[in-house]
């Protein structure tokens, strides 16, 4: 059989090389009108009044009065308000649209409009829990009290931008008297779809929302764009014209959600052979304004406690807070990132006070297949870290290294990340929550349509799947299409989230193909449908967070090597090697290609990526200020894939997208720590910060 | 208002709107030119590239009046070349394009680095492309699709 990593062409590549990709904000129709956002501009007020200059015919305000249903966007935690009603809680929250046909009459309208408020005592602290969850695992206290000693360290994360290329939009427009169809770049079609639903009180059939290509998305236009969805659907209603609404760099940066800022205590219980015994962890995420999606957040960062060690006894417990700055929520990790940060940070920083080589001492607690996972569930599938952490140490001559660049002065250093990345929703949620539903249509010309919710946005979606479909067919790739959904044709498969695409959409598509190909009746229109079924093997409880988090497990190694300049403190990040067990590639070139673009946001998570709030004010608004990485400054790459095929996933694949990001920030901070002789703490390690460090001559 | 005349992805124009107006309006706008894309609209980014008598240039901080008579090749114009062909292959082959809306800037860009330097170094490809910014790739194959493009395509530029 043919090996199914071998790469195929990229089905959307001659579009979007040449330009002829129709982004949400290439969309052209005829009487088109735009809307545009008011916003607060402060972090905690109550409204007072609101003064409107007399406006122009054709051109409306639409705000919290117009919502016929619910005034909240609908998602886990359904405190997020669709418009602000007489509470602002964050700087930039909405407050109304402003539409009509011509832009710069419309700019000139939200200049007159005058809002007078009453300022209330604004909170940054994390102060106010409104999510607190915990688990535990053995014994801990016990095993605290047995400790020879404990030792604790403190973890601190910033902001990260997910800083896609294309800013959020939407294009609506009415289909009849009351179907409302949304544009939008957006990852969950659903998600838009029945959130416009409970914001309108309208029944299914009158929400329409089709995906545009999208221009990046890594999380941002996961929950985001519902909000803006529900506001334009509402606008639509209104106006009753075609509306398009394209954000601006500036107000895309300052109010889109963004990865949550953490605080992460660990406490270590160690025994007099210097083994851990034990940990009790805490993680504190803000929020900021909204819950949103953040306790789905802190629960990933919960399970991902112990990354790729196995630790027997533990306690954890984390809180979300809700501070008066801009919501946060979901971003390529999903809370991962910054546990995984302190974890792998705190057992490197355990073997240097036990005086220990960091290497031996990490080996020593790493994670074996049969093993009780974080939660109690079992690493049921083969754990290849062994040969895989082998490969990323002699490609990297990382032992070597690690002695050559020991000496202060060289100002060097390697570092190395172990982790692990659990495929799909925590637990029961792909069973409970999403019910993921696929369909292959077969006209009667033989002609295969693949049916998925599935969005593309630059992860190759469309190619992989439609890969599985047709490599399970046996079909010529011209004979099967995927277009991008439409709620209107496409069943729910979920959102594009989690890294569970290829995974589980695939695991169904490729279930699909196999029942079509055995029931194949030439010249005859047939439909096949395959809903996800939890393997019976995951017992999972929601409420003490206790079994098997997730079916399984893909798996990671980083390494890193930096310099640091002994003059301005600047890091230069010269290489990255990485070893990642995704079960089996779909198709090798697409999965480099999100190895190279995930560690890139990865490790600048970790040294360049710095987003800061003053007062609820975000200060790094435009790409001048928030730096991503250019050609210059990302290093080379050696990527190598490990086949390990999973018995459940398509041709044996795993989870991808996800696990390529979340090793990045540990590994360039050992490598940073290495280099200036410093212990690292806090990311993202500026040159500002490593300053501070080097005057602290206690090290 | 005086028109602004200058060559169109190699047909002469006129254009009577006002001289201010940004380039990359009067493009997507005015022409339909929707291939240059707006990602920051303050020339960090690179996404609304086009070639101004064959060197890349951020339209969105370009106002109209600065292209009178010269020559203003956008993605669709470039896509007609043999160069652009050379590139495509190589971009599809190193895996250089993810979500793509950065995609025509770089090729953009890309064009203007093999005119200058048909035979650059690693080094050269990453300063020349420094400019453009992508959020997918970590770049390391739009580099590696470079490399590729001025061998093949040797004696192109």
């Amino acid at each position: 059989m043919k090996d199914i990593s071998r790469s195929v062409p990229k089905e959307d590549h001659e579009e979007k090389v040449s330009g002829r990709a129709l982004y949400v904000s290439d969309i052209q129709m005829a009487d088109m009108h735009y809307a545009k956002t008011v916003r607060a501009d402060r972090p905690h007020a109550r409204i007072r009044n609101i003064r409107l200059p007399e406006l122009p015919e054709g051109y409306v305000v639409v705000d919290h009065h117009d919502i016929p249903g619910a005034n909240h966007v609908n998602m886990i935690f359904e405190d997020w308000p669709v418009f602000a009603d007489s509470v602002v809680r964050h700087v930039g929250e909405p407050i109304m649209l402003v539409c009509g046909k011509d832009k710069q009459i419309i700019q000139s309208i939200c200049d007159e409009i005058v809002i007078e408020y009453e300022d209330l005592e604004p909170v940054f602290d994390l102060q106010e829990s409104v999510v607190h969850k915990s688990f535990q695992k053995g014994d801990a206290a016990a095993a605290f009290a047995r400790a020879d000693q404990v030792v604790e360290r403190v973890y601190e994360t910033g902001y990260q931008e997910q800083a896609y290329i294309e800013p959020q939009g939407f294009v609506g427009y009415l289909e009849g008297e009351k179907k409302v169809t949304l544009i939008g770049s957006i990852q969950c079609p659903y998600y838009v779809k029945n959130a416009v639903i409970k914001t309108l009180a309208c029944d299914p059939e009158d929400v329409r929302v089709i995906q545009a290509a999208v221009g990046g998305a890594f999380g941002g236009k996961e929950e985001f764009p519902s909000l803006i969805g529900c506001q334009l659907a509402v606008a639509v209603h209104k106006l009753k014209k075609p509306i398009k609404i394209i954000y601006e760099r500036e107000e895309d940066m300052i109010v889109t959600t963004k990865r949550h800022p953490s605080k992460t205590t660990m406490q270590a219980a160690l025994d007099s052979a210097g083994r851990v015994l034990a940990i009790k962890a805490h993680v504190a995420l803000d929020a900021g304004a909204y819950i949103g999606l953040s306790g789905v957040v802190l629960s990933r960062a919960m399970l991902a406690v112990t990354s790729a060690y196995t630790i027997d006894h533990l306690d954890v417990k984390g809180d979300v807070y809700l501070t008066h700055t801009v919501p946060n929520g979901a971003f390529r990790g999903f809370g991962a990132p910054q546990m995984i940060f302190a974890i792998d940070m705190f057992m490197h920083h355990l073997a240097k006070h036990l005086g220990k080589d960091p290497y031996q001492f990490r080996k020593a607690h790493q994670a074996k297949q049969g093993d009780r996972t974080a939660t109690s569930g079992i690493f049921r599938d083969p754990i290849l870290m062994d040969a895989m952490v082998e490969k990323a140490t002699s490609m990297s001559d990382y032992h070597r290294k690690q002695k050559d660049y020991a000496s202060p002065d060289v100002y060097r250093g390697i570092g190395m990340s172990w982790f692990l990345h659990g495929c799909g929703f925590t637990g029961s949620g792909e069973s409970d929550h999403i019910k993921a539903k696929v369909r292959l249509r077969k006209s009667d010309t033989d002609h295969v349509y693949v049916l998925v919710a599935a969005v593309d946005m630059g992860q190759g979606a469309k190619t992989t799947l439609k890969k599985v479909v047709v490599e399970t067919l046996g079909v010529p790739y011209n004979q099967v299409t995927f277009d991008d959904p439409d709620t209107d044709a496409v069943p729910d498969s979920g959102p594009t989230v989690a890294s569970r695409t290829a995974m589980i959409v695939g695991g169904l598509l490729a279930q699909a193909a196999q029942t079509l190909k055995e029931t194949w009746k030439r010249g005859e229109t047939q439909v096949v449908e395959k809903t996800y079924r939890q393997p019976e093997f995951v017992i999972w409880d929601e409420k003490t967070l206790r079994g098997d988090a997730y079916p399984a497990y893909s798996w990671g190694v980083n390494i890193v090597e930096v310099s640091v300049s002994p003059v301005t403190y600047e890091v230069k990040v010269e290489k990255i090697w990485s070893v990642y067990d995704v079960g089996k590639a779909l198709d090798e070139r697409i999965v480099l290609g999100q190895a190279d673009g995930g560690i890139a946001q990865g490790v600048a998570y970790g040294y360049l990526e710095v987003m800061r709030h003053h007062g609820g004010h975000i200060q790094h608004k435009n790409m001048t200020d928030y730096i991503i990485p250019t050609a210059v400054d990302m290093a080379p790459t050696e990527t190598v894939i490990f086949d390990n095929p999973y018995a459940l996933g398509p041709y044996g694949a795993k989870g991808v997208g996800e696990l390529s990001l979340v090793g990045g920030a540990p590994a360039v901070a050992m490598a940073i720590e290495q280099a200036i002789g410093r212990p690292i703490q806090k990311i993202p390690a500026t040159p500002e910060m490593i300053m501070e460090l080097m005057r602290d001559e206690t090290h | 208002m005086k028109p602004i005349k200058f060559i169109l992805n190699d047909q002469p124009v006129e254009a009577h709107t006002n001289p201010s107006r940004r380039l990359l309006d009067v493009l997507r706008g005015d022409y339909g030119l929707t291939g240059s894309k707006e990602g920051c609209g303050e020339g960090e980014c690179g996404a609304c590239s086009v070639l101004l008598d064959g060197y890349a240039v951020n339209s969105c901080i370009l106002p109209l009046a600065s292209v009178e008579g010269r020559h203003v090749t956008t993605i669709e114009g470039y896509a007609k070349t043999q160069r652009f062909a050379v590139v495509k292959a190589a971009m599809g082959d190193e895996g250089g394009s993810q979500c793509g809306i950065c995609t025509p800037g770089f090729m953009i860009a890309i064009e203007s680095l093999l005119k200058k330097n048909p035979k650059p170094s690693e080094q050269e490809i990453r300063t020349g492309l420094a400019g453009n910014l992508c959020r997918c790739t970590g770049y390391n194959m739009i580099v590696k699709a470079v490399q590729k493009a001025a061998k093949v395509g040797e004696g192109l530029w």
